[in-house]
């Protein structure tokens, strides 16, 4: 069966055969309201992915490396045990020390301008990039690196970060199966609406089958109008998603939060979005279909 | 002739209750005009329901064009349906569809071409004197305008039987002498003709017409010659 022919606009005359027609019945606001719905968890879905991806490759195999030693000649000792360890080890694939400079800026905030040059002990941080993957084998590296200087301390972004990264993944997925399931329950109104249609016009339809019209013949018109309810549904509640979708879009922008931040929808989003509603008049066209032909077939 | 409708044992039943038509056999052929008549409640839509297909029977065997009808499959009902116009006891008109629409829609269905469809329509509905009411709704018909509408889609389609339920229910005895010369005129052509009335004095107005007679559900000499009177122009009885 082509698409083509099934979104075919139907002739004048076809078209008052079922004259009951668009906006007439709740359908289209009901797929309006799923459509709505249904966009916003979409959007949700795909932003969450993407921010998944962005925390994931800005900090998964990424690890820092804290040498904690009051004495500053055994820290510095330490340190260059730990760069020559890490520099042999082969998951490690860049590893560098934080510069005085660097260490200044980032303690300023707590400790007060030129901190570092009063005799506050400050921890050396070594800035390490792992292989992907590697966190999985991150305890051998703990214990090469323990060996080498026992002040060690490893913080792993990844796994400080895991938590957020499987609620995230979790709430992607849960969005996943909110549009299945509003895809799921959009189909069950599609198929109520024809029912009720096909018992508004039942004596049409006897006249239609009396008259020689095949069950596909008569098929072809429920699911015309349905794919217009669909579709004057579908554009209104994706209209109003988008609009929604722009303020909050703006909203978290204001924020200016580097992990709400992360929460965007990628480029593709709106690509993918624009689907909705075509794949809603695919969908209420076949419900209508198929609840038609079935409910024909019992008929003689 | 060759038989062109064939019933043999033919026996109706609604639901649980008794037999609506009991072992009815009889045999129409090509081209010839029936009258049947018989009480009303004696079963004559439920005898022209089977005739065009809108109900299998229960028991026994019909034959259309030579076809087992009965067993047949429920995909070949459209095309066996094409060569039967009908014109239902309650007109059955499609109340959103205009007097034209309504004649067009067999024609429609079988998938003729807009721009072909619309001079054959027109010459219909002049032919049955509503030329001017061809854009109005059923509704907005009288009685007798609603059955010759419902008359003009049943032949428009040039069918090879035409079934009459009650054609002349509603009109005065002179549309009624019009609508029958109207058949007899698609008689001439070719058509088989069944119409189905209690009206008496119908029956006396086609000199070829052979009449059945159904009373209680059993066709009165179903034994016989299948039809009652057994031959010859019912003018004559
Ligand atoms: N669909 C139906 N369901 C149950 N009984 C029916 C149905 N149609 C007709 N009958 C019954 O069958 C009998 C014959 O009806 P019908 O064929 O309409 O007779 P006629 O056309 O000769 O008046 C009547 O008793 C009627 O009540
Ligand atoms: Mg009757």
């Amino acid at each position: 069966m082509k698409l083509g022919a099934l979104l075919a606009f139907p002739p004048a005359a076809d078209r008052q055969l079922l004259p009951e027609g668009r906006l007439a019945g709740p359908m289209p606001w009901v797929i309006a309201i799923m459509m709505f719905l249904t966009v916003l968890a979409a959007a949700g879905g795909l932003a969450l992915g993407e921010a998944a991806r962005t925390l994931g490759a800005g900090l998964a195999d990424r690890a820092t490396v804290q040498i904690v030693e009051a004495d500053a000649a055994a820290r510095e000792a330490q340190a260059a045990a730990a760069l020559r360890t890490l520099a042999r080890l082969p998951d490690v694939t860049r590893a560098t020390r934080v510069g005085e400079a660097e260490m200044a800026r980032l303690l300023a905030p707590w400790l007060g301008d030129g901190a570092l040059g009063r005799d506050v002990p400050i921890p050396v941080l070594i800035d390490v990039t792992l292989r992907p993957g590697a966190t999985a084998r991150l305890p051998e590296l703990r214990a090469a690196l323990r060996r080498a200087a026992p002040a060690v301390r490893i913080d792993d972004h990844g796994a400080a970060l895991a938590p957020v990264t499987r609620l995230i993944r979790l709430l992607g997925r849960l969005a996943v199966a909110l549009v299945l399931l509003m895809a799921t329950a959009t189909a069950c109104v599609v198929m109520l609406a024809a029912r009720a249609a096909l018992d508004t016009h039942r004596g049409t339809i006897d006249v239609m089958h009396l008259l020689g019209a095949t069950d596909v013949q008569i098929a072809r018109l429920f699911q015309r109008r349905m794919a217009l309810d669909a579709l004057f549904g579908g554009l209104i509640g994706f209209a109003a998603g988008g609009i929604v979708l722009l303020l909050i879009g703006r909203r978290l922008a204001a924020l200016g939060s580097e992990l709400v931040g992360a929460v965007a929808l990628p480029g593709f989003g709106w690509a993918v979005l624009l689907l909705l509603p075509a794949g809603g008049v695919l969908l209420a066209t076949l419900a209508a279909r198929r609840t038609v032909l079935g409910a024909l077939k019992r008929m003689l | 002739m060759a038989n062109i409708v064939q019933f043999e044992n033919v026996g109706l039943r609604y639901g649980q209750g008794t037999e609506t038509l009991v072992d009815v056999s009889f045999s129409l052929s090509e081209g010839g005009f029936y009258f049947l008549t018989g009480p009303s409640g004696a079963g004559k839509t439920s005898l022209l329901k089977l005739l065009y297909l809108a109900q299998r029977p229960s028991r026994g065997l019909i034959r259309l064009f030579g076809e087992d009808v009965v067993t047949l499959s429920r995909n070949r009902l459209p095309g066996f349906r094409r060569r039967i116009g009908v014109v239902f006891q309650d007109f059955r008109l499609v109340p959103y569809l205009s007097a034209f629409d309504n004649v067009a829609l067999p024609l429609r269905v079988a998938g003729v071409e807009e721009r072909d469809l619309v001079t054959p329509v027109e010459e219909m509905l002049a032919w049955v004197g509503l030329s001017e009411r061809s854009g109005a709704r059923p509704a907005t018909l009288s009685g007798g305008e609603q059955q010759r509408v419902a008359i003009a889609r049943a032949v428009i389609g040039r069918p090879e039987i035409l079934v009459a339920d009650e054609p002349t229910g509603n009109v005065d005895p002179e549309m009624a002498g019009r609508l029958l010369y109207l058949f007899d005129a698609l008689h001439k052509l070719g058509t088989t003709i069944v119409v189905a009335t209690h009206d008496v004095h119908l029956l006396s107005r086609v000199s070829s017409a052979e009449m059945m007679r159904l009373d209680r559900g059993r066709l009165s000499d179903p034994t016989g010659a299948l039809r009652y009177p057994p031959r010859g122009p019912v003018a004559a009885s």
